[in-house]
């Protein structure tokens, strides 16, 4: 399996900075109250996983972190900076420091895999060779480089959402976002999506919000961890000796967070709706 | 069905903004001169054949309608005269932007319709790239620039239709004929016609992406916007073309 690049040294893979920040922030569809006062915080190194129905403000959430839409109240903070009143040219230069996922993956159905993921570099005016170079690194990340000339039609449901999480990795993101990245793929091709997110989250020191309303996705990206042993990345779980706590959940229950903290909180909580959740 | 004001005028705020983004756009870099050849490409040679069967099409049938009332008053050396000034005043200018709304607006709706709610538009803005400058500003410019050309061509192939039918079903000269559709147009005929279809052109493109940019509600709303943008540009043709058409007189 190839790497995306050198793994960073285990003393940068301390959860450190406030990368990502909303504070207080509300968002209007219309005159439906989508989130009500959200307050969240990302760390470099960390992963968040918000949890919550549908219609719950899961992918909102997401999209004010991206700059897609922007808060009817309150702030977004990228790296310190607040995105919330920028325009779309200064949300342009903001938003290659983050790579997102969409549900539906979101490729450019009339470009091949390699102009995909070649459409930021094309954009940067990067050199041709440099380009096929990084493509072919980042599509070894994901073992899809077989796919190179494909058409995104081509490609089945899993495999698009991999050349998603390449074209978002294209710019080397320091924070991912993922929504909804594993709906509606089977379990064995769920599971690849899912190692891969953790490969870059213990590997890569990359910070990440996982949206979803799967939890077997949810539990695993919170209990498995990826560690290199000779030159080969092995998948384990924690156990009795050994806990993750970079990874945390977030639980939105009709525009606002009821919960936050590791998943074995999570387990425990008396939350009525929480249990219903779980159950 | 009554018109919600408050709709409306959320829709004409949408519109203005789309106008505003798109003129700064087009003069910020980056510039896509690829995307601007390939929407004149799709514009004005996928809409030729069109322009000129339409364009034929109705100076035949307006030589025939006005040639037996011309005969009527011993004018019918006047046909020529006749078809020339009504198709470029105003039937190859409003002729061309019906045909282009149709077609060309109705494929800018959909085709941005359907990257809208296939979240490709979202995942360009991700990437970092600004979709209306990739998207609608090329659009924009390419109708805006190719809507003369394909009015001048429809304007001459009416001329020609006309003359087909005045030469062989009325047995007009064709040298009658060509003589005095020259000699009645003037130069404000001319540049009435050519100014007419910049405006028109500008109208097409922006509604038809507006309609497309703000697609909800899957392929049924690209559906929906398709058809939004079609009758909203056509029947805005035909109300620039009175207030156009008002003022050229007022100046003539």
């Amino acid at each position: 399996m190839k790497t995306l690049g050198e793994p960073v040294a285990s003393g940068d893979l301390a959860v450190t900075d406030t990368v990502l920040e909303l504070r207080n922030v509300s968002k209007y569809y219309g005159d439906v109250q989508v989130l009500d006062g959200v307050s969240f915080r990302l760390r470099q190194g960390e992963t968040k996983i918000i949890l919550g129905g549908s219609g719950s403000g899961k992918s909102t959430m997401l999209k004010l972190m991206m700059g897609l839409e922007r808060p009817d109240e309150g702030q977004v903070l990228v790296k310190g900076q607040d995105i919330s009143s920028m325009n779309e040219r200064q949300l342009g230069l903001v938003r290659p420091q983050i790579g997102m996922v969409f549900q539906e993956a979101g490729l450019f159905d009339s470009l091949s895999v390699f102009d995909n993921l070649a459409y930021r570099l094309y954009e940067l005016k990067m050199e041709e060779a440099a380009i096929e170079e990084r493509v072919q690194t980042v599509l070894g990340f994901v073992g899809l480089t077989a796919a190179i000339d494909k058409e995104p039609s081509e490609l089945s449901g899993g495999m698009r959402r991999r050349v998603a999480l390449a074209r978002a990795l294209i710019s080397q993101p320091r924070i991912m976002l993922y929504d909804e990245p594993t709906a509606g793929l089977d379990p064995v091709t769920s599971r690849k999506i899912n190692e891969l997110i953790i490969r870059l989250r213990d590997t890569q020191n990359v910070s990440g919000v996982f949206v979803t309303h799967r939890l077997r996705d949810a539990f695993t990206l919170a209990t498995v961890y990826a560690h290199e042993s000779n030159g080969s990345i092995r998948f384990r779980r924690e156990d009795g000796t050994f806990c993750l706590a970079h990874t945390r959940f977030v639980m939105l229950q009709n525009g606002k967070t009821i919960f936050e903290g590791p998943d074995e909180l999570l387990r425990q909580s008396e939350d009525p709706y929480i249990r219903k959740f779980l159950a | 069905m009554l018109l919600d004001p408050k709709k409306a005028v959320i829709e004409v705020q949408g519109i203005s903004l789309l106008v505003g983004q798109s003129i700064r756009g087009a003069f910020r870099r980056p510039f896509y001169f690829r995307d601007i050849l390939l929407q004149m490409d799709q514009v004005g040679v996928g809409s030729l054949a069109i322009i000129m069967l339409s364009g034929f099409f109705a100076g035949a049938v307006l030589t025939l309608q006005t040639s037996s009332t011309l005969a009527a008053f011993g004018a019918v050396g006047l046909t020529g005269s006749l078809v020339s000034v009504s198709l470029v005043r105003e039937l190859g200018p409003v002729l061309a932007a019906l045909m282009v709304a149709g077609r060309v607006g109705s494929g800018m709706a959909s085709e941005l319709g359907s990257l809208k709610v296939t979240e490709q538009i979202n995942a360009m803005r991700a990437l970092g790239t600004d979709p209306v400058k990739k998207l609608v500003v090329p659009r924009i410019l390419a109708t805006l620039t190719l809507q003369p050309v394909l009015t001048i061509i429809a304007d001459a192939f009416g001329i020609i239709g006309g003359l087909s039918v005045g030469v062989f079903i009325l047995h007009i000269s064709a040298k009658l004929y060509l003589n005095s559709a020259w000699d009645a147009l003037t130069n404000q005929d001319l540049l009435g016609g050519l100014l007419k279809p910049v405006v028109f052109g500008a109208t097409i493109a922006i509604v038809s992406c507006y309609c497309g940019m703000r697609t909800y509600g899957g392929t049924r709303g690209v559906g929906r916007s398709t058809t939004q943008a079609v009758v909203a540009s056509s029947i805005l043709v035909l109300i620039f073309d009175f207030f156009l058409t008002r003022l050229f007189l007022a100046y003539s």
